[in-house]
């Protein structure tokens, strides 16, 4: 009880830092620049593709929409991403540095609370964040096509949990490294996975297995990419991933473990980074 | 005897290769003010964070408060001013206070109480609704003062808690260091300032190279405090046999009569006892044995090569 009582203090001041210092209201500003772009190109876009094919063809302006639907989501999830492993990189680093944490270590407060907390805090924004990115594009092609993606309940929580993977890597490498050091690394490990999954996509396409399992390594090293990969299959119609008929339908769908993978890895990550701020001397 | 507050036994902490403190074996008794002296890099920070739970000892022995270090419990009867006191400075005055209020448990009506009481007391009322960020260093001294006291501690921890401060900043700590002696509350004080430290502490541990070189009880120390120095008319052999029965020491050198003497009230007795000898005295001194020839004397001793 009292732990959880800690946690909750940390988290709250957690929220409270990102909206004093303004940084959450940056990040929002950022999206709603966003959100606003896409609304106009999706206006465009959804006339000029009915003028052309939607009278006649329904699913052909069903899948090209869609498509453009995902691309507006992949946008939420790199913009997401970002948030992310920005937001809480210098989170622990920070005060690490500055000394601010020695007050707080010395009170009769957990170093796991500490993490848990902000951690929580994290959590909590960039999954906010994501619903409320998400819900601004899915909400711009309902009202202005009618359409919706398929299996959007699944897709939005492997995005989810992408996020809350980037999160944790963010905040346990700032557990044990400087902020710079820290980001370099997530970032780092982001990039491998994006690489990893471009190269078993085109590894599959041309029946290369060395480069499929290049690609299958990779994701193993860090699965964010193979969540959205699997976000991507489930939130477009079947006929679109099967035909291959975008960028964002993979030619190798990630199996359904690399969730229970990725699961798995998040929990690693934040114990690693716990024990790592546990034994540190602050 | 009671438990002591505090209590160490060859703590030990490295860095790597550094040891940055070697062998700390201390004892604290309740309601004493403490003093922790030593130049800079002599290991004071890294003991204290050792008895805070900061910094993991490497090897050694130690209780605080009765508990192991580092116990979450014991904690919440801790109080910490750091060395550099940097706080989340986009907090105003007052949320900090009560942020910390909050992580050592303490409810609300008795977080608006102490807060009220402590702004009150480090003279910072009008700048609480203020940001941090704003603070100048003497305030956000002041501040973390009243964040070390604010869950009333049986033992507080200041590492060089005037470093920031105005002489009249200082005069105020010192005088909270006092009354909280009078409340029976252990202060732990980091300090090279020896000024400050002679005039709260009730007993000193010189620190150098990572080892208690040396303990002085202040009180005690005092009766040998006093080195006196007369310049005598002609004398003899006989007159310093009989100054010798007013101190120890007593030693002849350059025209000058030097010895030691143990009371402020025994400078009048050799006054008289000399003029009643018709001996003429050209000049009379007496000075108090400062800390800072102790601490110059047991660090110059400790550097000596070998």
């Amino acid at each position: 009880m009292r732990s959880v009582r800690a946690i909750l203090v940390m988290a709250h001041l957690t929220l409270h830092e990102a909206l004093r210092r303004r940084v959450l209201l940056a990040v929002l500003i950022g999206g709603a620049a966003f959100l606003v772009l896409y609304g106009t190109g999706f206006h465009f876009v959804e006339r000029e593709v009915h003028r052309q094919v939607g009278a006649i063809n329904r699913v052909q302006y069903r899948i090209t929409l869609n498509f453009f639907l995902l691309a507006g989501l992949y946008a939420v999830n790199f913009l997401t991403v970002m948030t992310s492993v920005l937001l809480p990189v210098d989170t622990l680093s920070g005060e690490i540095a500055s000394g601010v944490i020695q007050t707080l270590a010395a009170k009769p407060i957990r170093r796991v609370e500490i993490v848990l907390g902000k951690w929580l805090a994290y959590v909590g924004v960039s999954a906010g964040y994501l619903l409320l990115m998400a819900g601004g594009v899915l909400a711009i092609g309902r009202v202005l096509s009618g359409l919706t993606p398929p299996d959007v309940a699944i897709g939005l929580p492997l995005m989810m949990l992408e996020g809350a993977l980037l999160v944790t890597l963010s905040i346990s490498c700032g557990a044990r490294l400087t902020t710079i050091t820290s980001g370099i690394t997530v970032f780092g490990l982001f990039g491998l996975a994006f690489v990893g999954g471009w190269v078993e996509q085109i590894g599959t396409m041309t029946g290369n297995d060395a480069a499929r399992n290049v690609g299958t390594v990779a994701s193993l090293i860090m699965p964010s990419e193979s969540l959205w990969q699997l976000a991507a299959h489930h939130m477009q119609p079947a006929i679109m991933s099967e035909l291959h008929l975008s960028p964002f339908s993979p030619a190798s769908v990630p199996s359904p473990e690399m969730v229970v993978w990725a699961a798995g890895y998040l929990v690693v990550a934040l114990a690693w980074g716990l024990r790592g701020f546990q034994k540190r001397a602050l | 005897m009671a438990e002591p507050v505090v209590e160490t036994h060859g703590l030990r902490r490295d860095f790597g290769a550094k040891v940055a403190v070697e062998d700390l074996s201390l004892s604290l008794r309740q309601g004493e003010v403490f003093g922790f002296l030593g130049p800079n890099g002599a290991g004071k920070t890294t003991s204290l964070k050792m008895l805070l739970g900061l910094v993991e000892p490497t090897a050694g022995r130690a209780r605080v408060l009765g508990a192991p270090l580092g116990d979450r419990a014991t904690r919440a009867r801790l109080g910490f001013l750091p060395e550099h006191f940097r706080f989340h400075d986009w907090l105003t005055g007052r949320e900090f206070l009560d942020f910390h209020g909050r992580l050592c448990g303490m409810d609300r009506a008795r977080r608006a109480r102490r807060i009220d009481a402590l702004l009150e007391r480090v003279d910072l009322v009008d700048a609480a609704p203020r940001r941090l960020r704003e603070y100048s260093k003497g305030m956000l001294q002041r501040i973390g003062l009243a964040q070390a006291l604010l869950h009333e501690p049986a033992l507080v921890f200041l590492d060089e808690p005037t470093s920031g401060l105005d002489p009249l900043g200082r005069l105020l700590v010192r005088d909270i260091i006092r009354e909280l002696r009078t409340q029976g509350v252990t202060v732990f004080l980091n300090s090279h300032l020896l000024g400050e430290v002679e005039a709260t502490c009730d007993r000193v541990a010189f620190v150098k190279a990572g080892r208690t070189v040396h303990e002085l009880t202040l009180a005690d120390e005092a009766h040998i405090a006093f080195q006196v120095g007369l310049r005598l008319g002609s004398h003899d052999g006989a007159v310093l046999e009989g100054l010798a029965r007013f101190g120890r020491d007593v030693e002849a050198r350059d025209g000058w009569v030097r010895m030691k003497i143990e009371r402020d009230e025994t400078l009048p007795e050799i006054a008289r006892w000399l003029i009643e000898r018709r001996v003429d005295v050209h000049e009379m001194r007496a000075e108090r044995r400062s800390l800072e020839d102790w601490f110059l004397d047991i660090m110059g001793q400790d550097q000596r090569p070998g």
